[in-house]
């Protein structure tokens, strides 16, 4: 897979000037808060329209707002975890974890809800609903649920942040199984590097808003 | 007594019919209100809000004016649909659903304002069109709110007076509501043990309105907590 971004885009004193292609495996997204991070991902996402950009997924163009092409975000098939869970409070996590499989159920293939439950360590907490779990559970059923709407690029964005130092312990070993097991390319934003350097593919640093430095591992 | 309840009765199904008719209209405005910005927005604005401003009366005669028999819209729907507002049950309706929309959309927009659209970003990245999004996050989301709006339109239109006795009248089994027929009984000599009754009767309906929508909220209240 290939992502090749263009992305410009101005927003008072902050510039954000990007241009890179980014490869198969685990990008890591690296920089000091302010660097522009999630604004890339909310970008390919499609969920913030900048100014500029030309987003191409291998053949298929997503933007293009030179040409007055967007792709909205919800056709676009791209998994996405906050870094607040963001969980849908009306919904049972296992609604939750269906929500946007539903919205594929005509595709073929795609991970199987079990699978992914029992990986993820949800199978004894389906019936619940978001407000009784704990900040490691939530984030791991956000992980699950963008996993099942059959995305072909992961974007998480500091996954971890919100979770206390037990519960990541708890966490990294499943993304290491999913790294391993299922070969969906991910872009993974955070600020420490530990997270993330025995296990990017290759990294990409930003800052204020510009790439810094590029490197494979 | 016969004619007491008759007068209840009456009040309920134009409150409620009044009330159903408005919700989706209502949620359809208060979403364009809370999320949109577009060229009429302010004008929109002022329409739904004006029935909350002019004098009651002067809401009835622009019904008149509009729906009544010789209106151009109530004309029209005479000779083509043979269907009539003036002088009936369904003009009382009418002039109760125009007086609470503005407070159903008002208590229905801080419901959707209210709901994160952080979980409407989410939705659309797991595959949800702006449709879906609206009917499984948005509206469930802002279920307070509409509940509120609802309740609160409710007892709006049962208490609608000034508007609906200058539209349809005083009509006794036909367009005579709560607050007509207390204005109606008050009138007579000795009908105050009536008017108390119908008094009352309106105090009861609006307390199991505000009981049952608080219920409810405190239902949703306990998933959520």
């Amino acid at each position: 897979m290939s992502l090749d971004l263009a992305i410009r885009h101005l927003v008072g004193q902050f510039d954000l000037d990007m241009h890179v292609r980014l490869g198969s495996g685990l990008t890591a997204l690296v920089g000091p808060s302010g660097s522009g991070k999630t604004t890339v991902l909310n970008v390919v996402a499609g969920i913030l329209r900048p100014q500029h950009a030309s987003i191409k997924f291998d053949d298929d163009t997503l933007a293009d707002t030179d040409a007055g092409l967007w792709v909205p975000s919800h056709r676009r098939r791209i998994g996405y975890v906050f870094q607040e869970p963001r969980l849908l409070p009306h919904l049972t996590i296992r609604q939750n974890l269906m929500y946007g499989r539903w919205f594929h159920r005509h595709r073929q293939g795609g991970l199987p809800f079990d699978e992914i439950t029992t990986l993820l360590n949800l199978s004894q907490i389906l019936h619940r609903y978001p407000s009784k779990l704990s900040g490691g559970e939530k984030q791991r059923v956000a992980l699950g649920r963008a996993l099942l709407a059959h995305p072909r690029l992961l974007l998480l964005d500091e996954p971890l942040a919100a979770v206390d130092q037990t519960h990541r312990a708890e966490i990294l070993p499943y993304l290491d199984r999913l790294r391993r097991d299922h070969s969906i390319p991910a872009i993974y934003v955070t600020h420490t590097w530990a997270e993330v350097s025995s296990r990017a593919d290759h990294v990409v640093e930003l800052e204020n808003g510009k790439v810094k430095a590029l490197s494979e591992l | 007594m016969s004619s007491e309840l008759e007068i209840v009765w009456l009040s309920l199904k134009v409150a409620s019919v009044a009330t159903l008719a408005s919700a989706i209209p209502a949620i359809g405005v208060a979403w364009l209100l809370a999320r949109k910005r577009f060229f009429g927005r302010a004008g929109l604005n002022v329409i739904v809000h004006l029935p909350l401003v002019v004098p009651p009366v002067v809401t009835g005669y622009f019904l008149l004016i509009v729906f009544g028999r010789r209106g151009f819209v109530g004309a029209w729907l005479d000779q083509y649909l043979g269907f009539q507002f003036s002088f009936r049950w369904t003009g009382a309706a009418l002039a109760a659903a125009v007086s609470a929309f503005p407070l159903i959309v008002r208590a229905i927009q801080l419901g959707i304002e209210h709901v994160d659209r952080h979980f409407e970003e989410v939705a659309s990245t797991l595959g949800a069109r702006p449709i879906w999004v609206f009917l499984t996050v948005t509206l469930p989301l802002a279920l307070p709110g509409i509940i509120a709006g609802l309740v609160i339109g409710f007892a709006k239109a049962l208490g609608e007076f000034g508007a609906t006795i200058t539209f349809v009248s005083n009509i006794p089994g036909e367009t005579q509501t709560l607050a007509l027929g207390i204005f109606t009984a008050l009138d007579r000599p000795g009908g105050e043990a009536v008017a108390m009754r119908l008094a009352a009767f309106s105090v009861a309906i609006s307390v199991i309105a505000i009981l049952a929508s608080e219920m409810f909220a405190r239902s949703l209240k306990r998933r959520d907590a």
